[in-house]
């Protein structure tokens, strides 16, 4: 079965002054028709910059420096501009992390709404209102058509949360991106918005690829997991299998981190040190630094994503084969 | 405007006689002082004081000595000059600080910018009287293209004499339109980019291009309309700063307005007519400012929203 979605040795670097920075490095994952797919790590890991190059919405100076993103048996990669932008927003749609400040504050939902459908599909304005009205009612405002003619600023954040899922559905796209979407938003809201996103994923058969550093989100709506670290994926697999028995040392970390799997009243735990900066790499496990069980050829030898018997990959010297 | 007026009849208090202005050498010193005292100048200040607001607010703001009439009908006689010169450099400048203002945003790198954004410095930088004397010099003196001085060929509109429908007229309003936009343009690309720059960094923009809006759209749309808001505010301030900027193109052009005729009031000594122009410059930057208010509720929606309640 072909791919929905089938990123290969994807390498994403920033031009700087002092040489290039690679945010992403040989990352490689797969999406089928449907699947929802979590992308976790701390900040930096080159997470959010793996989302958006997929689009290729990577801010100045990034750029992909190799890998292919292959999309519905297109190569994205390698795509003009304009074929880009016939994919954007139409049958892939992102969701930002800050409902506050993806919605342009001058215009209304309405031409917002109006103008994604109208930049994709061959429809009268008329249509193009009718298609957002049906797309709001999908993800429950209430009264949408006066809510048309409103402002993002006569909104809170979780009605603009769910006026951006709006947007991303209108044209029915096969692929959802979305970067964080709950992390600005109220922990009440934040469920909300996150059963409503798996119940419309479910419905309409689209792929999700969301990207978080919130474990507990992911167990909840993935299938599948890939944990980043430094730009590279150190482990993905299915969601239970990872979130159950981590395999690499930094998964193991992160899900030791979370507040509720220790007992009332104990210490959080946390992983030691910090990550190493993207444009001085030390050689190696990009992790050995940080990790309990570090040994000599983990300073030496970067590890590569290998199979273990549960089906997970994982990028570690010392992990069970 | 209270305040104006204050400050403008207190120059008119501290300026000179009035008396000697108005009666020459020939008059003894007791018609002097019984003018004088006809006249209420030996009243204390703030009587006077009241006295002039009253009359302001009648539209009386004083005879000006020289023209032997009202002052305020002087300076309306004068004002469709000025206001013509501000209002065709109002146009030069919208006309070309917007696009080349935006074009440098979107490609801040390319040559074209870098020109555009080095004549700009170049233009903030020289004075409005060279800028003028330059190029009365060029196209005037050397190449005969344009008349260097006054007003031209001028039609009258009921009562509004009007230099804008003649050929000859257009002519003479080229140069100092020009001269006088020649520090504002550059100032007004400057401030059209940067903001314009800072806007493109926010995040609906990013999400504009997400939803695969031609850049058209985004750039247009989603960006100018975001960079308008604090345009309007620095516009309509500036635009009264160009009035009194009139005063040196006036001059040097020899543009028979109200810039011209306060500097030839000072010379005279004419204290109504300079305090004259003091108040009608007042009344105008609060009109304007007033209407600024308006247009920026009218772009940004937050405003409309708060005004309404």
């Amino acid at each position: 079965m072909q791919h929905l979605l089938e990123v290969k040795d994807l390498s994403v670097e920033f031009a700087l002054r002092t040489g290039a920075l690679r945010a992403v490095r040989n990352v490689s994952f797969t999406l089928n028709k449907g699947e929802r797919l979590g992308l976790v790590g701390e900040s930096g890991a080159g997470k959010s910059v793996t989302g958006f190059s997929i689009i290729k919405l990577i801010s100045q100076p990034g750029y992909i420096s190799g890998g292919s993103i292959l999309f519905e048996g297109k190569d994205l990669a390698k795509m003009s501009s304009e074929g880009i932008r016939n994919i954007r927003g139409n049958r892939i749609s992102m969701i930002f992390q800050d409902p506050m400040m993806t919605l342009n504050p001058v215009l209304t939902i309405g031409t917002q709404m109006t103008e994604t459908v109208l930049a994709h599909m061959d429809v009268s304005y008329k249509e193009a209102e009718k298609i957002a009205l049906e797309k709001l009612k999908k993800v429950y405002i209430p009264s949408p058509r006066k809510r048309l003619a409103q402002y993002p600023h006569e909104f809170s954040g979780g009605m603009r949360q769910r006026i951006v899922i709006a947007i991303s559905l209108l044209t029915e796209p096969s692929l959802i991106i979305a970067d964080e979407p709950t992390t600005a938003l109220d922990v009440t809201i934040q469920a909300e918005i996150m059963d409503l996103l798996l119940e419309l994923c479910q419905t309409d058969d689209m792929g999700l690829i969301l990207i978080t550093h919130d474990l507990a989100v992911v167990s909840e709506v993935t299938e599948r997991i890939a944990v980043m670290y430094a730009g590279s994926i150190v482990e993905t697999g299915l969601t239970s299998e990872v979130t159950m028995n981590p395999a690499h040392p930094y998964t193991k970390g992160l899900i030791a981190a979370l507040p509720q799997s220790g007992g009332a009243g104990d210490r959080l735990t946390q992983i030691p040190g910090a990550m190493p900066s993207l444009i001085n790499m030390p050689s190696g496990c990009p992790f050995h630094s940080r990790c309990t069980i570090c040994t000599d050829i983990c300073k030496v030898e970067v590890p590569q994503l290998e199979a273990n018997k549960s089906g997970t990959l994982v990028a570690c010297h010392h992990a069970d084969k | 405007m209270i305040v104006i007026g204050f400050i403008g009849f207190a120059i008119k208090q501290s300026f000179g006689d009035p008396i000697r202005e108005i009666t020459g050498v020939s008059v003894s010193v007791e018609e002097r002082n019984k003018l004088r005292e006809e006249l209420g100048l030996n009243d204390p200040f703030l009587v006077q004081f009241s006295r002039f607001i009253k009359g302001a607010m009648h539209g009386d703001i004083g005879r000006s000595f020289f023209y032997k009439k009202s002052a305020l009908k002087v300076i309306l006689s004068k004002a469709p000059a000025t206001l013509e010169l501000v209002f065709c450099s109002a146009l030069i400048i919208v006309l070309f600080s917007i696009p080349l203002g935006i074009y440098s945003a979107i490609n801040p790198r390319s040559i074209f910018s870098r020109i555009i954004m080095g004549g700009s410095t170049l233009g903030v930088s020289i004075p409005v009287f060279l800028t003028a004397i330059l190029m009365i010099y060029i196209f005037s003196v050397e190449l005969h293209w344009l008349p260097s001085y006054g007003r031209g060929e001028t039609i009258n509109l009921g009562g509004w004499r009007t230099g804008l429908l003649t050929l000859d007229g257009l002519k003479h309003l080229i140069m100092p339109s020009i001269a006088l936009s020649s520090i504002m343009l550059p100032l007004f690309i400057r401030l059209i980019r940067s903001e314009m720059m800072e806007v493109l960094q926010n995040d609906y923009i990013k999400y504009a291009w997400a939803k695969g809006l031609a850049p058209r759209r985004v750039f247009i749309v989603h960006a100018f309309k975001n960079t308008l808001l604090p345009v309007i505010t620095v516009g309509g301030v500036q635009l009264g700063t160009m009035i009194a900027f009139t005063i040196l193109t006036e001059t040097v052009f020899q543009w028979q307005g109200m810039g011209f005729m306060f500097i030839e009031a000072v010379e005279r000594g004419d204290a109504p007519l300079m305090v004259a122009y003091l108040v009608v410059v007042g009344l105008i930057f609060v009109i304007v400012n007033t209407l600024v208010d308006v247009i920026y509720g009218l772009v940004n929606p937050q405003v409309r929203i708060t005004g309404r309640k």
